[in-house]
C-alpha cells in the first residue's frame, strides 16, 4: 500500500484552481520528485499535504488515514514533515533549539512536570536534547548547534531546516525546493545529503525543485505539474523525453 | 528521592527566608516606603505574568489590568460577601485567629486565580484567530469590558468601590511574605518553562506560528495556556491588591494600568523575565522617587522613557536575563582580567 496517496484533488482559490484533480501516490522508502514551471501549483500541493489549505475536492490520505480537517500540528504528528520554500525558522532560537521544538512531539512528560521541575522532566529533556543532536549531526549541523539561526550562512539556514523536520521524526518528508539558491556544485552535495539522511532515518522524500538535472540525477520517479494539471509521471529517462514535459518547460515547437 | 530532598529544602529556604525579610522589612522600613515596596511586588507579578503572554509567547496583549481586576474583585468579593456566610458553617474560617485569616486569604487567591484564568479562556479564544494589532486592540477593549462591567455591579460598589475588604496581607507583618512568594512562584515557574524542551515551543509560536504548527506544535493550545496561566497570575496580583489596599474601585484597573504593564514588559526586554521585573521596579518606585521635582515628576519620568527606548529599541536586557550564572560568570571575568598582566 502507498504510504501517501492523492485521489482526484482538487483545491480552487475563487474561480482559480491551482491544483485540479491531481490523482498521485508515494510509496514507503522511494524518493520522488515534483517538478513544473513556476506557479504550477507544487507549493499548493504542498500545502494541501500538510494541511495547511484543505482540498476543495478529492481526498489526500496518509499512511492509512483521511487528513481531511486535520491541523498542521495533527498532521506533523502523523508523520509528514516538510521544509519551507521561503525559509522560516526560529529566527531568534539557536540551531540546536530551533530543532529541539521539533522534538517536542517525541517528549513524553508533560507541561506541569517542565513548570515544577520533576525528576522525569530532566531525563525526559535529556533523552531529547540527545535526540535533537542527532538530527543535527546528520545534516553537518553540529559544529553551529548553539549559532542563532538567522545568523547561520543562507545554506545552513537550508539544511537546518531540514534537519528540524527530522527531529518530528517523519515517515514522509517534503523538502520544497531545498537548493534554492545555491550553485551547481552546493546542489549536487545537498542532493547527496538528502540521500543518505533518507536512508540513515528510514524516511520517503517527496521533494519540490526546479532544476531539471539535479532532481533527474536523485529521483526514482517524477511527477510534473503544469497550470495544476499532472501531466507527466515516470522515471526521469521518461520523463526527460517526455513531449509534454519539454513543451511546458519550453514551449511547443512550431513547425 | 535526591531531587525531592533538594526540592523540598529549597522550597523551605524560600519560604523561611521570605518571613524573615517580611519581619525584618515590616519592622525598620518607614511606612512609606514599605508601602512602595508593596507596590513593586504586585507590579513585578503583573509584568511577571504579561511577559508570559507578550514576552515568551509573543501574543501582544494590552489588557491585562482586565484580568488584574477580576482577580481584585473576585477574591475581595469572596472576602466581604460570602466569607461571612462561609464562617457560619466552618467556625475555623473566622477572621482574627492566623489560621482563619490565612485560609480566607488562600481562598481568595483560589477563587481570583480561577476567575481571571476563565476570562483568560475568553480573550484567549478569539486569539487564536488574531494576529499583531488585531489582537491588540481586542484585549484592549475586553480589559475596559470588564472594567465597565464592574462599574455596573452594585453588590461590589460600582463607581464607588468596594471598601472595608479585611487586611489580609496588610495586617501585620506578613505582607512582604504573600506578595514576594507570588513574584517568587511566577519567577520560577518563567524560568523553569524556559529551561526546557516543551519552553522552546512557546518561543517558536512567538517567532513564526507557521512553522511552529507545521513542527507539530498545536499553537492553539500553547496560545491559550499562555493566556490562562498569564491571567491567572495577574488575578493573584489583583487578590494581593484587593487585600492590602482594603478597597478598591474599577478606575484602578483602567486603560492607564493595563499600557503601563505593557510597557513594563516592553521596556523590560520582551521576553526576558529579569528584564520586565527590573522595569516593574523602575516603573513604580520612580515616580514616587521624583516626588520632590513636583510637576515636573511625571515629565521627567516619560522623558526617561523616551531616552530608554531611543538608546535600547530592544528593552533594556533585549532577549537576555540577568541570573546568579550570570553574575558568577561576569566575576569569573573580571578575576580572569586581573591574573592577565
Amino acid at each position: 500500500m502507498s504510504l501517501l496517496e492523492l485521489r482526484a484533488v482538487t483545491r480552487r482559490f475563487g474561480g482559480l484552481a491551482a491544483v485540479s484533480d491531481i490523482t498521485a501516490h508515494v510509496d514507503t522508502g522511494e524518493l520522488v520528485g515534483l517538478i513544473g514551471p513556476n506557479g504550477a501549483g507544487k507549493t499548493t500541493l504542498f500545502n494541501l499535504l500538510t494541511g495547511v489549505y484543505a482540498p476543495s475536492e478529492g481526498a489526500v490520505v496518509f499512511d492509512g488515514k483521511d487528513t481531511r480537517g486535520l491541523r498542521p500540528c495533527r498532521i506533523a504528528a502523523l508523520g509528514i514533515a516538510r521544509t519551507f520554500q521561503n525559509i522560516r525558522l526560529f529566527r531568534e532560537l539557536t540551531a540546536l533549539q530551533n530543532v529541539k521544538v521539533a522534538v517536542n512531539l517525541r517528549a513524553r512528560s508533560s507541561l506541569f512536570s517542565a513548570v515544577i521541575d520533576t525528576m522525569g522532566q530532566r531525563a525526559d529533556d535529556a533523552r531529547l536534547d540527545a535526540l535533537a543532536r542527532e538530527c543535527l549531526t546528520a545534516m553537518g549541523l553540529e559544529q553551529v548547534a548553539d549559532t542563532r539561526s538567522c545568523d547561520l550562512p543562507y545554506g545552513l539556514q537550508r539544511r537546518l531546516e531540514i534537519s528540524r523536520a527530522l527531529a518530528t521524526r517523519p515517515k514522509l518528508l517534503l523538502l520544497d525546493e531545498p537548493a534554492a539558491g545555491m550553485n551547481p556544485f552546493e546542489k549536487q552535495d545537498l542532493m547527496q545529503l538528502i540521500r543518505t539522511v533518507q536512508a540513515k532515518f528510514n524516511v520517503t522524500v517527496l521533494l519540490i525543485e526546479h532544476d531539471m538535472k539535479v532532481v533527474m540525477g536523485i529521483c526514482e520517479r517524477i511527477y510534473v505539474l503544469d497550470y495544476g494539471q499532472l501531466i507527466a509521471e515516470g522515471a526521469p529517462a521518461e520523463i526527460r523525453a517526455n513531449p509534454k514535459v519539454i513543451a511546458a518547460y519550453l514551449g511547443e515547437e512550431t513547425t | 528521592m535526591r531531587w525531592l530532598a533538594l526540592r523540598t529544602g529549597s522550597v523551605v529556604a524560600c519560604i523561611a527566608a521570605l518571613a524573615i525579610a517580611s519581619k525584618l522589612l515590616s519592622a525598620n522600613l518607614d511606612t512609606y516606603v514599605f508601602l512602595v515596596v508593596i507596590q513593586c511586588g504586585v507590579a513585578m507579578t503583573l509584568a511577571a505574568s504579561l511577559n508570559l503572554i507578550n514576552g515568551i509567547t509573543g501574543q501582544f496583549s494590552i489588557g491585562h489590568a482586565g484580568f488584574y481586576a477580576v482577580g481584585a474583585y473576585v477574591g475581595a468579593a469572596w472576602t466581604v460577601l460570602w466569607q461571612p456566610i462561609a464562617v457560619r458553617h466552618l467556625p475555623v474560617l473566622q477572621l482574627g485567629t492566623p489560621v482563619g485569616d490565612t485560609l480566607t486569604l488562600l481562598i481568595a487567591v483560589v477563587v481570583g486565580a480561577a476567575a481571571a484564568a476563565v476570562a483568560g479562556v475568553v480573550v484567549g479564544m478569539p486569539s487564536l484567530r488574531l494576529r499583531g494589532d488585531y489582537l491588540a486592540i481586542v484585549t484592549l477593549g475586553f480589559g475596559e469590558v470588564i472594567r465597565v462591567v464592574i462599574l455596573n455591579i452594585d453588590a461590589v460598589g460600582g463607581a464607588r468601590g468596594l471598601t472595608g475588604i479585611p487586611t489580609l496581607v496588610g495586617s501585620g507583618d506578613l505582607a512582604f511574605f504573600w506578595v514576594f512568594g507570588l513574584v517568587v512562584a511566577v519567577v520560577a515557574l518563567s524560568r523553569n518553562l524556559m529551561r526546557t524542551t516543551r519552553g522552546l515551543t512557546w518561543l517558536a509560536v512567538r517567532e513564526d506560528e507557521i512553522a511552529a504548527d507545521a513542527m507539530g506544535v498545536d499553537t492553539t493550545r500553547v496560545k491559550v495556556t499562555a493566556f490562562v496561566v498569564g491571567s491567572a497570575f495577574a488575578g493573584v496580583a489583583g487578590v494581593m491588591y484587593a487585600h492590602y489596599f482594603t478597597s478598591i474601585s474599577p478606575d484602578v484597573f483602567g486603560m492607564d494600568m493595563s499600557i503601563i504593564i505593557t510597557t513594563m514588559v516592553v521596556l523590560g526586554g520582551t521576553g526576558s523575565v529579569s528584564g520586565s521585573l527590573l522595569a516593574a521596579i523602575v516603573l513604580t518606585a520612580l515616580p514616587e522617587f521624583l516626588r520632590f521635582m513636583q510637576d515636573y515628576r511625571m515629565v521627567i519620568f516619560s522623558t526617561m522613557l523616551v531616552v530608554v527606548m531611543l538608546t535600547r529599541p530592544q528593552g533594556m536586557f533585549g532577549h537576555g536575563e540577568i541570573s546568579f550564572s550570570t553574575l558568577k560568570r561576569l566575576r569569573r571575568r573580571r578575576s580572569a582580567g586581573v591574573a592577565e598582566p
